[in-house]
């Protein structure tokens, strides 16, 4: 009774955040002075009752959020946004003029590609650090991966992208842009992932560099306040070794503020993901968005944006789910 | 305060970088080679020069010495690190309060709009927001300062909400004490060091975001930040030219204060509000006396 009700308000809220969003998306890109047809309208040729005709046709006549002014109430240009989201129509790219849905769609799972290898390393790594760390705290090892942690955690991602593709790029041979060698044959689909996965490795090290420095120090304080719990001096007073208190009484319970931070990580990873991709030149989504800048090309930053959005919250919906299965307290909570 | 931060050599570590920067953000007329603003007479000899006794970094793509783009540079990060956490904090400080002390409808409103806003991803959202208001200097901190709050108000909610039911409080209530003066004269004061603190570590955030928005080519064109810098070289071929030396000196000033605040920050976190430094399974595997011990002992 009590978790159902749990997740009933956190499906809720995260409705109301997408909601949010939607609303969010469809104002900042209307905060643009005048409305897409003043640009056209400075062209000579262009007669007022053509301009009125273009403004009907994309329904920039209607009003803005409700039709105070008679007739249907949902009769208004974000009504009528909201009713092409749900068609999955993003509206069409100014660079490619092809549908942004379609765009986007393509790039996605490049970028999962991306960040899941970074993501599970920087995780494994992170976490395995932090418990080591918290066990020697106060020695060498200690100090020494809270210094490369602080270090990691400041070094821009995108410097450190360049950093490493110089390098892996002159002493390793290793590619520097793309997902695949251009114009190469290959023998058959392992041969494919090979290239692929040459192509990927350096961007995933920049990945997982940035992303552990966070995970370990979150971990390793975690594990500090659990190991100074009674019950570990009782498993302790047991007789069991270190590795056994650690490995069977303090790493799950340690681990549960790190599920949290993964969650609310994944802006952060978003971020990383957007730089990374820019500096290896990867096609994803966040390539696209630097372009979209670049190009001021509105309608694909619109729609990257968006999808990015609500990816991210719905995510965060999945790890409040997750966590709820790990401890059963949040129920009460 | 200054008595933690001499015990912890780390904090001391970032007191000193932190004030190297100042210094040479405040000095940087004097301290450059050269006046970035002054028009050059470029030939192909000076774009991507090797460093060399005239140009000590080398130059970049324009032929301009990269030393003094890199001590000019300075001024910017700080600038908007700084001001956009100015603004962060006053949001963060002004919300977390009201909702931790206040509480009630308000209160609960604004903790879910923090929550919205801790979910929707910033980088994205600054990249939106810049592209269509204009990448001017004053915009930039204003996206910064704006999106960054709030980490410091779910802080100062949770201290709030804490302080207001202890003793001294409860006690000042009941001497008809009102809500504002309670606020400003019991609150306020204690929550104050942990706001600083973590404003020291909003500044690293903020500096981060400045310098990943410039490098994405939205940056404020007129002022060159290190972010500025790295961006050129990346987009005009410092990479293929292997000019390594117009790369390396802006992302460690990067690294530099954001490494700096970071350490004072941790530091001053540390000190206002102290976590565990003792767990149960320091020292030996054993908790028994080993017989070599009790030999020593005996």
């Amino acid at each position: 009774m009590e978790r159902r009700d749990y997740l009933i308000k956190k499906t809720a809220w995260s409705l109301l955040t997408i909601a949010f969003v939607l609303v969010l998306n469809f104002f900042l890109f209307r905060i643009l002075p005048g409305d897409p047809t003043t640009s056209i309208a400075k062209d000579p040729r262009l007669t007022a009752e053509t301009r009125r005709a273009l403004q009907e046709r994309f329904g920039l006549d209607k009003p803005l959020l409700l039709n105070l002014e008679g007739g249907s109430l949902f009769e208004s240009q974000f009504f009528a946004y909201v009713m092409r989201l749900a068609q999955a129509d993003l509206g069409i790219s100014f660079n490619f003029n092809r549908p942004v849905a379609d765009l986007l769609g393509e790039r996605l799972l490049n970028t999962v590609l991306l960040v899941m290898g970074g993501q599970l390393l920087s995780i494994v790594l992170g976490v395995g650090l932090g418990l080591i760390s918290a066990w020697k705290s106060r020695t060498a090892f200690d100090v020494g991966a809270i210094t490369f942690s602080l270090a990691a955690w400041s070094l821009p991602t995108f410097w450190l992208g360049i950093i490493l593709l110089i390098l892996g790029s002159s002493y390793l041979g290793l590619p520097t842009a793309g997902r695949e060698t251009v114009g190469m044959d290959y023998a058959g689909w392992w041969d494919q992932w090979r290239d692929i996965g040459r192509h990927l490795l350096l961007p995933t090290i920049t990945f997982t560099i940035v992303l552990l420095g966070e995970y370990m120090l979150i971990m390793r304080s975690s594990v500090l306040e659990i190991l100074s719990e009674d019950y570990i001096l009782t498993a302790k007073a047991k007789g069991l070794s270190h590795l056994q208190v650690l490995w069977g009484h303090a790493l799950r319970n340690a681990l549960l503020p790190v599920v949290t931070l993964i969650a609310l990580n994944l802006g952060f990873t978003v971020s990383g993901a957007i730089q990374v991709e820019t500096v290896f030149s990867w096609p994803g989504l966040g390539s696209m968005i630097f372009d979209a800048v670049r190009r001021q090309d509105y309608p694909v930053l619109q729609g990257a944006f968006l999808l990015i959005a609500v990816s991210v919250v719905l995510a965060n919906l999945v790890a409040d789910l997750i966590y709820s299965v790990l401890d059963p307290r949040v129920k009460s909570a | 305060m200054l008595a933690q931060l001499r015990r912890s050599p780390l904090g001391v570590v970032g007191a000193f970088m932190l004030g190297l920067a100042l210094i040479a953000a405040t000095f940087a007329p004097w301290l450059a080679p050269y006046d970035p603003e002054q028009t050059i007479h470029v030939t192909i000899e000076d774009i991507y020069a090797r460093p060399s006794a005239e140009h000590i970094l080398g130059t970049d793509d324009g032929g301009n010495d990269v030393l003094s783009a890199f001590i000019f540079g300075s001024r910017v990060s700080l600038l908007v690190g700084f001001s956009a956490s100015l603004i962060s904090m006053f949001i963060g400080g002004a919300v977390g309060l009201v909702a931790g002390f206040y509480g009630g409808r308000i209160g609960n409103a604004l903790m879910r709009l923090t929550d919205i806003f801790l979910v929707i991803p910033d980088l994205p959202l600054m990249i939106v927001i810049v592209a269509m208001v204009g990448p001017s200097l004053w915009n930039i901190i204003l996206v910064i300062g704006i999106l960054g709050w709030t980490g410091t108000a779910r802080m100062v909610r949770a201290q709030a909400l804490s302080l207001k039911e202890r003793q001294f409080v409860l006690r000042a209530r009941a001497l008809g004490a009102g809500n504002f003066h309670i606020l400003r004269r019991h609150i306020f004061p204690l929550v104050l060091p942990l706001m600083v603190a973590n404003t020291v570590l909003v500044i690293s955030l903020s500096i981060l975001s400045e310098s990943t928005l410039s490098f994405l080519g939205l940056g404020d064109p007129t002022t060159l930040s290190w972010g500025g810098m790295l961006n050129f070289a990346f987009t005009r071929g410092a990479i293929s030219a292997r000019a390594w030396w117009a790369l390396v000196a802006p992302g460690l000033g990067i690294v530099w204060v954001v490494l700096a605040c970071t350490l004072v920050g941790n530091t001053l976190e540390e000190a206002f509000n102290p976590r565990l430094q003792s767990h149960h399974l320091q020292g030996e595997d054993k908790m028994i006396a080993s017989p070599s011990h009790i030999q020593a002992e005996g």
